[in-house]
């Protein structure tokens, strides 16, 4: 039995502690907000979350977050309001074909957690390992931008 | 560049960026593609492929130790119906009986009901192979898919006649489509005995008239239902079919659903490529730069089987002049088989080889007669009143001056080198593209959409346009609302489900919005009318009929080729490193003439996103191949841009309406793959004085050429 | 197939336990590299021993005039960590050139040095540093760690604690030429030090190495001689990422440039 938090709820699941935290997401707990691009570590798809810092759940035992606070794109909104990343990907024409969203949504949270008030720059390196096939990252970047906070 | 968005939604929602209608669902991760839809009892299916190129299937041997008891097997024996891929030419079989043509060939498929089982029985089937010689070399290759001949004027007495004949060949390489949700199908057998099909597809008749043969159903019989599809880009046009038939197949042996979701080692390995092409030019001019002639050969390599060749060498070799006018022209072009895995439909269809070449010969041209490409440009371009290669008179929506205008006006002051290994340059080009399929296409295809308006007073659209990305679920949902004079919202876009929508043809070829939007259109102009004496519910249907002033011949190919074109003109900067021969592209103007943009940021994001497709095939995409395999087989070999690999995108939408697309629009999905590579290239040139003939143009050619 | 067991030691006198008395057990640390073989079927361990959360694995401390680096720390502990902005910029540097965020916050030096791949994009930074590998057992010069393609001195129960670099303020650079801007394998990956003289390189040979004729030149204060001989150093292939030429040439061009600029 291994215990862990996604989204702010304590789950238990019976796993194998080596089976991917991917499948254990889909198919263990039915959250397929978490996509498969590439099974490698490549494409950023199933980003997640662990104890805030964003990582390939590919890539993760699901053993090896026991006890560990996990973020997926499910957790994002709050009280059936988008937040405001996900707000700004709809109104800059961020998703397209929406299959690389959710990782993107989380390399992005993980980077304003971080760097409130990020360059343009900062951004692309945020999302480097969130590869795209539709927009040219023209509007993801804009959209991740339009959601800086700021210094007054 | 940012279009704002308007935040309440009225009457005349086109042209404006309305909240697209998938968006809630795409970044909360509710929307479910195929590999996220939950189907109770599903099996797992695998696909058991061929490990040589070319050879006879001499001997398929289950190991009787294995238990085979909760294994599902499919042979090529077992298909009911033909066995064949409906497309084109009845060639490629869904399953190999006895020859094989090329590496990762279907011959078997197997299910079970988990995937440890699946894995164990894959590894009790071995395959014994009389292996041939493989034809791997597209300079070795004669078997023929498809041939065709563009004759324009004299070219030979042009040539004789010229000041200066500029001879060149270009050579382009595959390119995968790389969409991110790889190829999957979800068969769910039906009391019917028939099946119906979940899948991630572009053209949801396309599958169903594949499936109803092979497997020898009725029509009423397979159901395609497309899933939400995670990126297409013509991967998903024919080979879906392939992929659906496979799935079918198991689910009716097993009488059970089974799921055939392929993993990117599978689907880089096995799906189709942009073709890999050669293309020979001799270009005669004036002293002045009058153009005289082209003369072009354009040979694609097909792969194993034919899939969709004969309409990617037509759409490539109609384009391969370039968007100018020039009194005689001849166009040759052949697509050649090979023992590769077969090539296919991808963004640009040809077009964007031929057009490589087409606008490097305008530099070299220029470079040959000590004039600027800019000006060589203007002078050539088409305008109106001017006839293409196949002779089409172009009577209105020529946007070459504009786009071509629009880019210098945004293209900013050069850089200024930073570092002293870098060297900075600058390269154009002017491309077009045709909307809608070529020649008698539209008119074969006969697409038929409808309309209702239901009791409760709302609005349905049903087409078999599938939602890919392109925004199709929210543009037609524009266009039909601006046309019934109600609220955007108040119109639905239904999945296109082939038991329920009418086959408005296939969601390629820069079509939706042209064509079947168009259609769109003139339903709700009907319903419109008929609602002033009529109550709901109500459905109008509209079939498709080319205007009248088009005339095609597809025997001469003469005539006019396209409705309308899409032009686009592009300027890159690139920063070339000396020491490593790294070209990156440094900023990348993109003016485009869509006609009229019915959603602006959509439009725009098309056009970024296929330029980058378009940075990534000249640039970094190279397919490697050893014995007829790809070598770059998965996501840590096949590059494709990150986001720091892509460029800052400015992309200019310039009006310029054509009379017969909704709105004045034209389609642009796919001339935005057109523009990068002879751009990018050109740029590399102006940057260190050296002309690179082939793409990509990867560090490796560039360090070579620079002699370092 | 089944899944591997999963052990989950609370120390390392625990690991080596359990390492010595399960056969076929792999060592996943980060997992960037063991979880794509396993899913692939590459490996088929009987078991997975997890050192990820092992606290005698982690850490960044500078005790008596060096810098280590617990093996299981990953990459983005190190591009934060101020001891070594302070004492080695050059590793963080060279740690953010590795995969992407993602990577960064699971791949580990412990696991590069492990895995042994001759592409390992800090490697030659511990060759330019001249690093000790220390073990549960020894501490291992690195110049001395690698034994041929993805082989190591490392025993079959052994485990990597931690990396010592000694600091002797010398000034290493770095460069690192990759498929891509980001996410990207080194087609040729370098490391520079003048004094002393350390030409270190990965990707053109079964290991990364150090081209020691070169250095000899540099050595004696000849940087076109370096330049001159670093070819004759290094062994690279045409494979799937470049040609051997290619690496042939730019590990010359940008030798040349890390040395005069």
């Amino acid at each position: 039995m291994i215990t862990f938090t996604v989204n702010g709820n304590a789950v238990t699941v019976d796993a194998s502690g080596a089976r991917r935290l991917l499948d254990v997401l889909r198919e263990d707990l039915g959250m397929t907000g978490t996509k498969e691009g590439c099974g490698e570590g490549e494409c950023g798809a199933c980003s997640v979350l662990i104890d805030s810092a964003v990582v390939n759940a590919c890539l993760v035992a699901v053993g090896q977050v026991e006890g560990a606070e996990v973020l997926t794109v499910e957790g994002l909104e709050r009280d059936g309001e988008l937040a405001p990343l996900q707000r700004a990907f709809i109104d800059h024409g961020a998703a397209q074909c929406g299959i690389c969203t959710p990782g993107m949504l989380l390399a992005a949270h993980a980077l304003l957690a971080r760097t409130p008030n990020p360059t343009a720059h900062d951004v692309r390196i945020a999302i480097a390992g969130n590869l795209c096939r539709c927009t040219g990252y023209t509007k993801i970047i804009e959209a991740i931008l339009a959601c800086r906070i700021r210094a007054t | 560049m940012a279009v704002p968005l308007s935040s309440p939604s009225g009457p005349e929602s086109v042209g404006r960026s309305v909240p697209r209608r998938d968006g809630r669902a795409k970044v909360t991760g509710c929307a479910r593609y195929t590999d996220d839809l939950v189907i109770p009892g599903a099996w797992y299916g695998r696909t058991v492929r061929s490990t040589v190129p070319r050879g006879r299937l001499a001997r398929l041997t289950q190991d009787p130790a294995f238990d085979w008891s909760q294994v599902v097997v499919v042979t090529a024996e077992d298909i009911p119906g033909d066995n064949v891929v409906q497309l084109i030419r009845d060639d490629q079989p869904v399953l190999v009986e006895r020859d094989i043509r090329h590496r990762e060939e279907p011959i078997a498929l197997l299910a079970a009901a988990d995937r440890e089982t699946l894995e164990a029985a894959v590894a009790h089937v071995s395959i014994e192979y009389e292996r041939h010689p493989p034809v791997l070399d597209l300079a070795d290759a004669t078997g023929e898919h498809a041939r065709l001949s563009i004759d324009k004027g004299d070219v030979d007495a042009a040539l004789a006649a010229a000041d200066i004949v500029v001879e060149r060949t270009f050579r382009v390489g595959h390119q995968e489509q790389l969409y991110i949700e790889p190829q999957g199908a979800i068969a769910v057998p039906r009391d019917d005995g028939g099946v119906t099909i979940h899948g991630s597809l572009q053209c949801p008749y396309y599958v169903h008239r594949a499936v109803v043969r092979a497997l020898a159903l009725s029509e009423a019989q397979v159901v395609v239902i497309p899933a939400e599809v995670g990126g297409a880009f013509g991967g998903k046009e024919e080979y879906p079919s392939l992929v659906a038939i496979h799935a079918a197949l198991l689910a009716i042996k097993a009488q059970r659903p089974v799921r055939l979701i392929y993993d990117r080692h599978e689907d880089i390995a096995a799906t189709t490529k942009r073709h890999p092409g050669i293309i020979r030019h001799r270009t005669g001019v004036r002293r002045d730069g009058t153009l005289l002639a082209q003369d072009i050969e354009f040979t694609l390599d097909g792969g194993a089987y034919c899939t969709l060749s004969p309409v990617v060498l037509s759409r490539g070799a109609i384009h391969a002049a370039g968007p100018y006018a020039c009194p005689n022209v001849r166009i040759t072009g052949r697509a050649l088989a090979t023992n590769t895995p077969p090539n296919g439909a991808f963004r640009g269809f040809g077009a964007p080889q031929s057009q490589f070449a087409s606008e490097l010969m305008v530099e070299h041209v220029a470079e040959a007669l000590g004039l600027s490409s800019v000006d060589l440009r203007r002078k050539w371009m088409l305008q109106v009143g001017d006839t293409t290669a196949t002779g089409q008179r172009l009577t209105e929506s020529v946007g070459t001056g504009l786009v071509l205008d629009a880019a210098l006006a945004n293209t900013p002051p050069g850089t200024d080198p930073t570092s002293p290994s870098l060297r900075h340059g600058r390269g154009m080009a002017l491309v077009y593209h045709g909307s809608g399929f070529t020649g008698s296409g539209e008119n074969d295809l006969s697409s038929r959409v409808a309309l209702e308006c239901t009791s409760e007073g709302t609005f349905r659209v049903l087409t078999a346009q599938t939602e890919i990305g392109q925004g199709t679920n929210t543009i037609l949902a524009q266009i039909a609302a601006d046309e019934l004079g109600v609220s955007w919202e108040d119109v639905t876009v239904v999945v296109p489900d082939t038991s329920v929508v009418p086959n408005s043809g296939p969601t390629v070829a820069s079509r939706t919005v042209m064509i079947v939007g168009g259609l769109v259109a003139q339903a709700a102009a009907e319903l419109r009318t008929r609602l002033a004496t009529e109550r709901p519910p109500l459905r109008a249907e509209k079939v498709y009929r080319q205007p009248s002033w088009i005339h095609w011949d597809d025997a001469s190919y003469r005539g006019d080729a396209y409705p309308a074109y899409a032009f686009a003109c592009v300027v890159a900067d690139v920063a070339v490193d000396m020491d490593t021969g790294e070209a990156r592209i440094t900023n990348l103007i993109a003016a485009l003439d869509p006609g009229y943009a019915i959603h602006p940021t959509m439009a725009e994001g098309q056009v970024e996103g296929g330029v980058l497709q378009g940075i990534g095939w000249a640039t970094l995409e190279e397919v490697k191949m050893d014995d007829g395999a790809y070598l770059n087989d998965r996501l840590a070999t096949y590059i494709i841009p990150t986001a720091l690999d892509a460029p800052p995108i400015t992309t200019v939408l310039v009006d310029n309406p054509y009379s017969g697309g909704p709105f004045g629009a034209k389609g642009i999905g796919e001339i935005p793959m057109d523009c990068p590579a002879p751009a990018i290239v050109a740029a590399i040139h102006d940057a260190t004085g050296v002309w690179l003939d082939e793409l990509p143009a990867t560090p490796e050619k560039i360090l070579e050429a620079l002699g370092a | 197939m089944p899944y591997p067991r999963y052990l989950k030691p609370s120390s390392i006198g625990e690991a080596r336990a359990l390492l010595a008395q399960t056969p076929n057990c792999h060592v996943l640390a980060g997992g960037t590299d063991l979880m794509v073989q396993l899913h692939t079927g590459q490996v088929r361990p009987n078991a997975l021993l997890d050192v990820w959360g092992l606290e005698e694995l982690k850490g960044i401390t500078g005790p008596d005039g060096t810098l280590e680096i617990g093996a299981a720390e990953p990459y983005s502990a190190i591009i934060h960590s101020p001891l070594v902005a302070r004492d080695l910029p050059v590793l963080a540097d060279a740690a953010r050139t590795i995969g992407t965020t993602q990577i960064q916050n699971r791949g580990t030096i412990g696991g590069n040095l492990a895995t042994a791949s001759p592409a390992g994009d800090t490697i030659p930074i511990l060759l330019a540093a001249d690093a000790i590998v220390i073990t549960d057992r020894r501490a291992i010069p690195i110049g001395g760690f690698y034994t041929g393609y993805r082989t190591t001195v490392l025993q079959s129960d052994e485990l990597i604690v931690r990396i010592r670099f000694p600091l002797d303020g010398r000034r290493i650079a770095f460069r690192k030429i990759g498929t891509r801007q980001a996410q990207a394998i080194s087609k040729v990956v370098l490391a520079v030090c003048r004094e002393p003289a350390r030409i270190a390189i990965g990707s053109v040979a079964e290991i990364p190495l150090r081209a020691t004729t070169a250095e000899g030149a540099l050595a004696q204060g000849d940087v076109a001689g370096a330049v001159e001989a670093v070819a004759g150093d290094i062994r690279p292939i045409d494979d799937v990422r470049s040609t051997a030429a290619y690496r042939r040439a730019v590990t010359r061009n940008v030798l040349r440039r890390l040395l005069t600029d």
